[in-house]
């Protein structure tokens, strides 16, 4: 579905140093799968979903989809930010219907399919919001039915739970399991818990400090629903600490 | 609590303007010389005689002209320029020496082209107000352009807006509104200022401005007082309506209005 081939990019900085942000990264996905990244900060996992989402340039190796060459934004992927990213001048439908606006679909389809992915996301009664009206989880949320509406077959997601309470990022992780199961998108799942990517993914994959490099790919071959304090599941979630925490370590040193 | 707040509120303005005028009634009786101090009720007699007379409408809608005038063209010129050099850095990098270059002249260092280019017609008040008006409305634009939420426009490229047109109307103008309408009150507030001095040069025998002039220098001390206070009334009012029509239509979506 995805595949990444021997990709590097480094940054320029102002001073006029270079900072390797990524480095010879190789990489398939499959379809429909759920796929983490994980890294201590800094690796430049953002980086390489940016460069997927085409916002990004690599300075060299390859990156397609279905076989497709990235050269820019594309409506075959979604993205969700990290950042609230909701337009706050546009009600939570007008919001969602942005992408099919561009596509030129007569308003009253358009709605019809808007408010069919609210429906999945659960915020119906919030149609006729503003952005500024909503909480952190429901941002976020109608941000992902925005995303999800375009129809893309890959879903990049960059911490999209990391400024919300951990209740909320709790009942939002089951939403999205759920949604990913009735729409089988193929999912990039930025984050920074080790209990998210592991309750989660099908594959986790770990990246080096700095500049990063892939260290290990791990299948979660759990099946769901997850129990989030099984055995198994504690098993894989001291593997990824001590993965990481050498990491950590290499970033702070 | 809120209601009987509001109430207490009222009540202070009221006293306060109240007895502002009482003050002011008193010191012009002491004084006693009308075209030194002219009195409240002198004032109030010289409105009613305006208003009766049907002069002070002519008046206001004169001035009001000129204002339209220079305050379209202000926006028609400031907004499309501040998204060009807030949006294009080769467009902002040719442009804006020039812009710096013209913008600390003051407006009224503008009449004596004004009068030479368009003559004593409506064109030259307009122009002088257009000068006063532009840059805030050009300067705030720019700044709201500049300012996009990075997020915001790259929401906007996934989602399918790539084109620069797109981008700048679907996102970034929006984005820019509150910005915008901070530029156009701030251009009427120094467009209305200038109305005065642009009807100083005799472009029409109405207007505030120029009623301003005519009855100082026949020592109307009075009628001139009337006039500038209805000059300032104007620009409350105007003022008022804009900030109305921007919080009930134009930024009905945020939460606190910055204007």
């Amino acid at each position: 579905m995805l595949s990444i081939k021997n990709l590097n990019k480094t940054y320029h900085t102002e001073e006029g140093d270079e900072v390797a942000a990524l480095s010879d990264i190789n990489l398939d996905v499959a379809d429909k799968e759920f796929v983490c990244f994980i890294g201590p900060s800094g690796c430049g996992k953002t980086t390489l979903l940016r460069i997927t989402a085409g916002l990004e340039k690599p300075d060299s190796g390859t990156l397609t989809v279905n076989n497709v060459p990235i050269t820019g934004p594309g409506p075959d992927r979604g993205m969700v930010f990290q950042e609230y990213s909701l337009f706050p001048w546009r009600t939570v439908l007008k919001n969602v219907t942005f992408s099919l606006e561009l596509k030129k679909i007569p308003k009253r389809e358009r709605e019809k399919i808007s408010r069919e992915f609210l429906e999945l996301v659960g915020l119906s009664k919030f149609a006729d919001s503003y952005p500024h009206e909503l909480s952190g989880g429901m941002k976020q949320r109608v941000a992902i039915a925005r995303a999800l509406v375009n129809d893309p077959d890959l879903l990049l997601m960059d911490e999209p739970f990391g400024a919300v309470d951990a209740q909320t990022r709790n009942r939002l992780q089951h939403e999205l399991l759920n949604i990913w199961e009735k729409k089988k998108k193929t999912v990039l799942f930025i984050t920074h818990s080790v209990d998210e990517a592991v309750f989660l993914a099908d594959t986790v994959v770990v990246f080096t400090a700095r500049p990063g490099r892939i260290k290990e790919v791990i299948s979660i071959d759990l099946p769901r629903p997850r129990e989030r304090t099984s055995f198994e599941a504690n098993a894989f979630r001291e593997h990824l600490l001590a993965t990481l925490g050498a990491e950590i370590q290499a970033a702070i040193d | 609590m809120v209601q009987s707040m509001d109430i207490r509120r009222r009540i202070l303005e009221i006293t306060s303007i109240a007895s502002a005028i009482i003050i002011w009634e008193i010191i012009a009786r002491i004084i006693n010389k009308k075209y030194i101090l002219p009195s409240f009720t002198e004032v109030v007699t010289a409105f009613l005689e305006l208003v009766s007379g049907g002069e002070l409408y002519r008046d206001i809608l004169t001035s009001l002209n000129f204002f339209a005038i220079g305050m379209g063209v202000a926006i028609a010129v400031g907004i499309p320029l501040g998204i060009m050099m807030g949006w294009f850095k080769t467009i902002d990098k040719a442009v804006d020496p020039i812009i710096e270059m013209i913008r600390p002249i003051p407006p009224l260092a503008w009449i004596p082209f004004a009068i030479l280019w368009f003559g004593l017609t409506q064109y030259a008040a307009g122009f002088v107000i257009f000068v006063g008006a532009v840059f805030p409305i050009l300067v705030n634009t720019y700044t709201g352009f500049r300012n996009t939420p990075r997020v915001l426009v790259e929401s906007g490229k996934v989602l399918g807006c790539i084109k620069n047109r797109d981008l700048i109307f679907r996102i970034a103008l929006p984005a820019a509104l509150p910005s915008i309408a901070t530029g156009v009150r701030v251009g009427m507030g120094v467009g209305w200022m200038c109305v005065v001095a642009a009807e100083m040069f005799g472009v029409s025998t109405y207007g505030i401005g120029w009623k301003i002039w005519h009855w100082n220098d026949l020592h109307h001390m009075d009628m001139v007082l009337t006039y500038m206070l209805v000059l300032g009334l104007i620009a409350l009012v105007i003022d008022r309506l804009f900030r109305y029509i921007v919080q009930e239509w134009w930024l009905k979506w945020q939460t606190g209005v910055v204007v």
